[in-house]
């Protein structure tokens, strides 16, 4: 059986579902048998769906107005 | 950033990217409007300083644009604009804390920040406990309490949702130095949210 830590050590992996069949299957044993590493395997699943595709805030008006205009004059050089 | 809202679809990045190499400032303004917002939050991120996350945001938009015959197209303008905002934001941090150099392949403690502290179940859904912002709050304060090294790719791979390869372009990195920086983020951000999300009455090693 694995220990935790080898089960942590594959868990980013796991989740991103790019372990081989077998580490696969060794992987979802120790979770059935160790409630710690279920624990942490599902709270770890929730947390980056919780920041997954978050939308930026839009930057402010008057951020976006200088860039803008400190890309006009680069532009005006470039000619 | 639905489709609606923008005048020129996703797929057609490759054809503004040729318009605005061939110097259309309309083109290269689509460009800057699409990644704006993502470019200033990383810099937020690597800097945590607004002042210098928006002149990161502006170096990176005017050497993108002075540099633009340099892009190959092999990979996506995000991509490389992404490394050139890093570079940049990372100068910035070196300025700053001129004691000791910034960088993001330093090597990092396998040890103790892999270790879980917080062990307890969350609620089902927790977001809905709060408002949209003050959860963007929690959210982006637990990812600045990262070290640098985590923040950029955390933020690159799962918040942008870049490949993990082209994190590794982005950042200039190898992939398992993207993986292992990975798994460590995820592991400690877990820990912190755990912190606010954790079902009521239920705490660390419940279920021991
Ligand atoms: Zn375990």
């Amino acid at each position: 059986m694995l220990t935790c830590r080898q089960f942590l050590d594959e868990l980013s992996d796991y989740l991103d579902e790019k372990t081989d069949p077998d580490l696969r299957s060794k992987l979802e044993q120790h979770i059935s048998d160790c409630p710690n590493c279920w624990v942490i395997c599902d709270t770890t699943k929730k947390t980056i769906r919780i920041y997954k595709g978050m939308d930026p805030y839009p930057i402010p008006a008057d951020m976006h107005a200088r860039l803008m205009t400190a890309l006009e004059h680069k532009m005006a050089k470039k000619g | 950033m639905s489709a609606m809202s923008s005048p020129i679809e996703i797929d057609d990045e490759a054809a503004i990217v040729a318009r605005a190499r061939l110097g259309d400032a309309k083109a290269f303004s689509e460009l800057l409007r699409r990644y704006e917002g993502k470019i200033f939050r990383l810099a937020l991120h690597i800097t945590q300083n607004r002042e210098d996350a928006e002149d990161v945001l502006q170096e990176a938009f005017l050497k993108a644009y002075e540099h633009l015959d340099q892009f190959q197209g092999q990979s996506k303008f995000y991509t490389w604009i992404v490394r050139i905002a890093v570079n940049q934001a990372l100068m910035k941090l070196r300025k700053r804390k001129s004691d000791r150099s910034v960088s993001l392949d330093e090597t990092i403690d396998t040890g103790e920040d892999t270790v879980a502290r917080e062990i307890a179940a969350w609620d089902e859904n927790p977001e809905q406990r709060y408002s949209r912002e003050e959860l963007n709050q929690i959210l982006s304060s637990a990812v600045d309490d990262l070290a640098p090294i985590y923040r950029a790719v955390f933020v690159l791979r799962d918040v942008d949702e870049l490949s993990t390869e082209e994190t590794a372009e982005a950042l200039n990195l190898s992939v398992p130095a993207v993986k292992s920086r990975l798994l460590r983020a995820r592991l400690q951000l877990r820990d912190k949210l755990t912190r606010q999300f954790k079902r009521k009455g239920e705490d660390a090693f419940a279920y021991m």
